[in-house]
């Protein structure tokens, strides 16, 4: 039996995202060739709302783009497969800072075919990573810059978070055991 | 676990490319459910994002191997399989029946069973025999096969490519009304489009003079599954063009083989061309902005006039360039052994 405890309410994902919006800016002294480019699925709600806050803060627009990695995966041969959402990347990165923006920082391997699929689109001058959760567990040198909440897990629980725009609401929930 | 909800309907079509991923083979829409043929749609579109980009390649393949086993011309087919295949960095092998052991006698399992044993995943085929593709799926066991036209049967890949199409025009294919003309009879192209868009609850037309059109397939085939029926009765047969292209939104014309001519199947091709040419004239009882389809390689000014072929309404290079992108969605789903998972880390 899944045992569940929610790790974050939709007040702190709200406070997480408006600090993560701040230390962006702060990093990068302004909004000035940031380029926003969220990970199928939830990362690309999550790029569009930091995206708004940026605006809000700013009074600026910042280019937000929606990327798939499906088809940079390294087990899609040992059979892993995934509907595979289109790539809606219509601005040049060339030159950019790229902030790429994931819901879940796990084994890193999203963000490893991720920075590859950004190499296919162009040479970015930075690419940096701003996650919502990070729950540990690198199989790959990867870190991000940017975090709402670090939690620490074990492998046989999985870290759900649930977006307004794809699930109804807002929630990051641990779900322990069971299925 | 309860469902998560990724997006509007996805999770029937997470169910539909669970089907899809246990999928050995692609050999006619006859055994695609609506929900797969949408997913493999929905597939396309992602694809084709992939071929508009300045850089058209993605790893995904790395180290499979796909073949493809002509034994029939083809131009458009095996070069949009062997692009595909690229594109996913899969390697492409052609193997054509001139030039190869076929030439020697080597039987078409026997060279499918050497494809095999050289590491091949999938062997796309195209053969002259009704039911090549599905022979070598029964014997060759380590292989997936895609039927790429096997004699008059069918020719699944150009279907899906139709209804991907129709779909990114019109934005969905229920409840058009799809007119195809022509040489019914002879057409794979027709067989496996009339399964795809029943499936897709589209209503279909056919048309064409008497000698071309086959009644006996408005009747299931024993054994076929008893929905067969249900889906046959939104197809009907019209031999009048332009009573046929009445209302229609879609017009598809297939090629007339000029070798029907001398088997009295047709009076001549200026008669043909008279009474079943594609033209505007034909077209003008159609809606206003009716689309016109032809799978290719088009006689222009005998099943098509010149001017609907490269004209506003014309489909023609469009299905060309998308037939690519369903290929890669293909030779995704049937790459590797399934297994189906939400990107989660």
């Amino acid at each position: 039996m899944a045992t569940k405890k929610q790790l974050m309410g939709p007040d702190d994902v709200r406070r997480a995202l408006t600090r993560i919006a701040h230390e962006i800016l702060e990093r990068n002294s302004g909004a000035d060739e940031l380029v926003f480019v969220g990970i199928h699925t939830r990362g690309v709600p999550l790029a569009g709302r930091i995206g708004r806050l940026i605006r809000d803060f700013e009074k600026k627009e910042v280019p937000v783009a929606a990327l798939d990695v499906s088809l940079y995966r390294d087990d899609v041969s040992s059979g892993r497969r995934s509907l595979v959402k289109p790539t809606s990347l219509p601005v040049d990165i060339d030159g950019k800072k790229v902030i790429l923006v994931d819901d879940v920082l796990y084994t890193g391997r999203s963000i490893r075919a991720a920075m590859d699929a950004l190499t296919d689109f162009g040479r970015p001058r930075t690419v940096q990573l701003a996650v919502l959760m990070d729950r540990g567990h690198r199989e790959l040198p990867i870190r991000a810059d940017y975090v709402g909440k670090n939690i620490p897990t074990s492998h046989s629980e999985d870290v759900q978070v649930r977006l307004e725009e794809i699930d109804g609401e807002d929630e990051v929930v641990l779900v322990r055991g069971g299925e | 676990m309860e469902t998560r909800q990724s997006e509007s309907g996805s999770a029937v079509l997470e169910e539909a490319l669970g089907v899809a991923l246990s999928r050995r083979h692609v050999l006619d829409l006859d055994d695609f459910s609506r929900d797969e043929i949408e997913m493999v749609l929905r597939l396309t579109d992602a694809m084709k994002e992939v071929l508009g980009r300045k850089i058209k390649k993605v790893p995904t393949l790395r180290g499979r191997v796909v073949a493809n086993l002509f034994y029939e011309a083809s131009t458009r087919t095996r070069v949009s399989f062997e692009e595909a295949g690229k594109v996913l960095s899969a390697e492409v092998i052609g193997v054509s029946s001139a030039g190869s052991s076929a030439e020697k006698g080597e039987s078409l399992l026997n060279t499918a069973l050497t494809l095999q044993a050289m590491g091949v995943d999938i062997i796309v085929i195209r053969h002259p025999h009704a039911g090549a593709p599905h022979f070598v799926a029964r014997h060759a066991e380590r292989v997936r096969v895609i039927n790429a036209g096997d004699g008059l049967h069918a020719h699944p890949t150009q279907a899906l490519l139709d209804l991907y199409t129709i779909r990114d025009r019109l934005g969905t294919v229920q409840g058009l009304k799809v007119v195809i003309v022509g040489d019914i009879l002879h057409s794979r192209v027709a067989r496996s489009n009339i399964w795809g868009l029943t499936a897709m609850v589209a209503e279909v037309v056919l048309c064409g003079p008497p000698t071309l059109l086959p009644p006996h397939m408005l009747r299931p085939a024993p054994g076929r599954p008893s929905t067969a029926g249900d889906a046959l009765e939104r197809v009907r047969i019209e031999t009048d063009l332009g009573k046929a292209a009445e209302g229609a939104d879609v017009v598809m014309a297939l090629r007339i083989q000029k070798e029907r001519q001398g088997a009295q199947l047709i009076p001549s091709l200026r008669e043909y061309a008279r009474l079943y040419q594609v033209n505007e004239e034909k077209l003008a009882g159609a809606k206003e902005d009716v689309l016109v389809m032809h799978p290719g390689p088009m006689n222009e000014g005998v099943e098509i006039s010149a001017e609907v072929a490269h004209g506003a309404r014309s489909l023609v290079e469009e299905q060309v360039s998308n037939g690519v992108a369903v290929r890669m969605a293909l030779l995704y789903l049937l790459s590797a052994p399934g297994m189906w998972r939400e990107a989660d880390d």
